[in-house]
């Protein structure tokens, strides 16, 4: 027997990822849920029919979103992790003695309950004491804080779909002002290859730009998401990601990692041409 | 006809039949199921525009029912109280004016608040009557009319007796209803018919929580927008009758006006739209009425916009509210509603009902889902962030009382000149002025221009309204008795 999960790209392009078996498969309030087991990417998770999160690749995501900011903010103490229900970001995060308090924001509990299931390694992330959980809205738990965190991560990944929301003005309004003076905001940034995913990628920058003093983009190669090429974004108050960039104090922390270094850091953000062009055009569209 | 039964839908199931019977169609529409316009069959789809079809005995005539579509409206008049119903293709606008061309003649008197809708007025310019207004009580803070209070409609009808009908929103745009049951009363004891405008209250029918129906409370006729609350297709109505209606009489009426090709996807949306009310809509709008609520909680919650609710209700000028209104009153963050409604749009990819020189309107209804209500409320909360500023020099007003001066159609049909804006304090005026939306005129053909007026029509030109009626297009010139 042969069955494929098919992810798709574009209207005419897809992943076809070979399944060993189907391990669950339920419908919650907000989307339909899936896990599978695979060959080469291990268990993964699909979303409305879209790989978010494989065994194989995820560590890539959650070393990104979090060791970068960590490498440039100096003390960072309270953070929001909103759409992290996976506990990967949460556990990279776990690793820095300094942080007081992870609150992490996930909407579908479902997701919540196929990952500690599922991938109880990852999850680990949500049992560390610092962790707090809350099954709520992104944009409804964000509203009304004021200048609460150090840093905030949106894990989120898909302009398109339920979490659409964590996409917006007011979602970024919010964000900066849930932050205190010096924070930082990182934020899945999406592909910007296929047509499609380009014109989400500008608006976002777009919003994001004309929102924090800093905001700059970084890269890396994930292979499940749309064209395994996947930008994410830094928008702050005060820290550059280059120049506030701290190298010989993060290595002495000596953190295990597989993906990110301190030179793949400085590498990230040094993009693409059209790439550049792209969030070039949105800066300068008013 | 067969028994009624609400689980049946016997246009569409008529047109579903038709498909599958593969017609060759020599008839109009010339398209023939959209092979000679493929563009638009890419763009509506091939069984849209399969389904666009002309009547035909297998599908009734909507001009005169016998069958399947006679069935749809038995159906619907059954889910919503009323003794006869009617499938409306001309949007309520051809509801609402219908009713008054069945019960009005040239001459004749009807009671209205002036707060009506553009098309109460239009008909009165068709036939000749004569509007005898009851001036709403206006909530001077909020700046919008309220309702049509039992006292003075008593005054007025004791005034009138000869008035022929008495004509009422139930409710208005802002979600504001009157005391209908005494409305009711005190019409029908003077021998005068009770015409609903009911526009914004198709909902009313289907959940007990919410304000009276009109049909319930014993109104004559009350004209329905289904494409509203309802979930039809826009332009799509239905005109409702009480037992004391003349159908036959009223469809002639209907007929004097209306197309005669009348499109079976509106009054198939309209059959389906009957089917999901009357088997799911207790259901659907008892989650309708919590989103808003919830909504206007958390929009109360930001601080300096008002979402304003049943706390308006006073027993007289707001009798009800209809709490799956979301209108918010935006002045104490310095803005117009008109503004918030541009930012809403321009900035956050929102789109509302409409704004106006004080409120905003939000539409919730079945279609709606908790996360875009949050996205709603996170935009109200940074956009208050971003633009907030000083409330000086802001007009607060949204109704401005009318001076009538000569019967609308009088007025429209007599010889007119065209003078600049600022000239015309003083003359009559021969047409409309009003913002769309909400479509509520700020001058009616026959009423006089006074200073307050003019100053009102350049404030909300000035904020953006989308202002409209006018001969001139630019709304910089009015026209004028001569």
């Amino acid at each position: 027997m042969e069955m494929w999960f098919s992810d798709v790209h574009t209207p005419n392009i897809k992943l076809n990822i070979r399944v060993k078996k189907q391990l669950f498969s339920e419908r919650s309030d907000i989307q339909q849920v899936d896990v599978f087991d695979s060959e080469d990417l291990g268990k993964f998770i699909s979303l409305d029919g879209e790989v978010v999160f494989s065994e194989r690749d995820e560590f890539i995501y959650d070393e990104m979103v979090a060791h970068v900011p960590m490498a440039v903010h100096p003390d960072v103490k309270n953070v929001l992790v909103i759409g992290g229900g996976d506990g990967g970001v949460a556990k990279e995060l776990c690793r820095y003695p300094e942080i007081e308090r992870i609150d992490v924001v996930e909407e579908d509990e479902m997701f919540v309950y196929v990952s500690r299931k599922f991938f109880p390694e990852t999850a680990a992330g949500l049992e560390d004491k610092r962790v707090n959980l809350y099954i709520q809205d992104g944009l409804k738990f964000i509203r009304g804080k004021v200048g609460e965190y150090d840093l905030i991560i949106n894990d989120s990944t898909d302009p398109f779909g339920p979490t659409e929301g964590l996409f917006t003005k007011e979602f970024y309004g919010s964000c900066f002002r849930a932050l205190n003076d010096t924070g930082v905001m990182v934020y899945q940034h999406g592909s910007p290859f296929y047509a499609e995913d380009e014109e989400e990628c500008r608006k976002m920058h777009r919003k994001v730009f004309r929102c924090f003093p800093v905001s700059k983009v970084y890269q890396a190669h994930i292979p499940t998401c749309s064209s395994g090429y996947w930008l994410f974004g830094f928008a702050s108050k005060k820290y550059h990601p280059l120049k506030d960039f701290n190298a010989a104090k993060w290595k002495e922390r000596g953190i295990p990692t597989r993906y990110y270094t301190t030179n793949l850091h400085m590498g990230a953000f040094m993009l693409p041409k059209y790439v550049e062009d792209i969030l070039l055009a949105a800066e300068k569209d008013r | 006809m067969r028994e009624l039964n609400q689980r049946s839908a016997p246009l569409y199931e008529a047109l579903e039949k038709f498909r599958k019977m593969r017609v060759v169609p020599f008839d109009v529409p010339g398209h023939k199921r959209g092979r000679g316009n493929p563009e638009l069959v890419d763009l509506l789809g091939e069984k849209c525009v399969g389904l666009d079809v002309n009547s035909m005995k297998p599908l009734d005539d909507l001009c005169h029912p016998s069958s399947v579509i006679r069935e749809a409206e038995a159906l619907a008049a059954q889910a919503f109280g009323a003794a006869n119903c009617f499938f409306m293709v001309g949007g309520t606008t051809s509801a609402v004016q219908s009713m008054i061309l069945s019960v009005c003649k040239e001459g004749d008197k009807i009671i209205m608040p002036r707060n009506v809708h553009k098309s109460v007025i239009n008909a009165l310019i068709l036939n000749g009557a004569v509007p005898v207004y009851v001036n709403p009580e206006v909530d001077n803070r909020l700046g919008i009319a309220l309702g049509m209070e039992p006292e003075k409609l008593k005054k007025a009808v004791e005034d009138n007796p000869d008035a022929k009908a008495v004509l009422v929103n139930n409710p208005t745009y802002y979600g504001i209803c009157s005391d209908m049951r005494s409305i009711v009363n005190i019409a029908h004891s003077h021998g005068m018919k009770v015409l609903a405008d009911e526009a914004h209250g198709t909902h009313f029918s289907f959940n007990e929580n919410l304000p009276v129906s009109a049909m319930e409370a014993g109104a004559d006729m009350a004209a329905v927008s289904m494409h509203k609350s309802g979930g039809s297709l826009t332009q799509s109505s239905l005109l409702l009758l009480g037992d004391s209606m003349n159908v036959d009489y009223v469809r002639q009426i209907i007929n004097l006006t209306q197309t005669t090709s009348a499109s079976y996807l509106l009054m198939s949306s309209l059959d389906i739209s009957r089917r999901n009310l009357a088997l799911k809509g207790e259901q659907a709008f008892s989650r309708v009425m919590e989103m808003a609520e919830y909504a206007r909680g958390e929009i109360n919650g930001i601080g300096d916009y008002y979402a304003y609710g049943k706390e308006l209700i006073n027993g007289t000028s707001v009798f009800d509210f209809d709490v799956t209104k979301l209108a918010i009153y935006t002045r104490d963050i310095g803005l117009a509603g008109i503004e918030v409604y541009d930012l809403l749009r321009d900035e956050y990819n929102i789109q509302i009902e409409f704004g106006d020189i004080s409120n905003i309107l939000a539409y919730i209804s079945i279609g709606d889902r908790l996360q875009d209500i949050e996205r709603l409320v996170g935009a109200l909360y940074d956009l208050k962030r971003l633009y907030k500023r000083d409330k000086a020099g802001m007009l607060s007003a949204e109704y401005v009382a009318p001076k009538v001066a000569v019967p609308p159609r009088k007025a429209f049909y007599s010889d007119k000149i065209s003078l600049p804006l600022k000239e015309a304090e003083g003359k009559i005026c021969t047409e409309f002025v009003m913002c769309y939306p909400p479509g509520i005129p700020i001058l009616a053909p026959g009423e006089l221009i006074t200073k307050d007026i003019i100053e009102y029509i350049t404030y909300a030109k000035a904020k953006g309204c989308s202002m409209q009626g006018t001969e001139d297009f630019e709304v910089e010139r009015l026209n004028v008795l001569k």
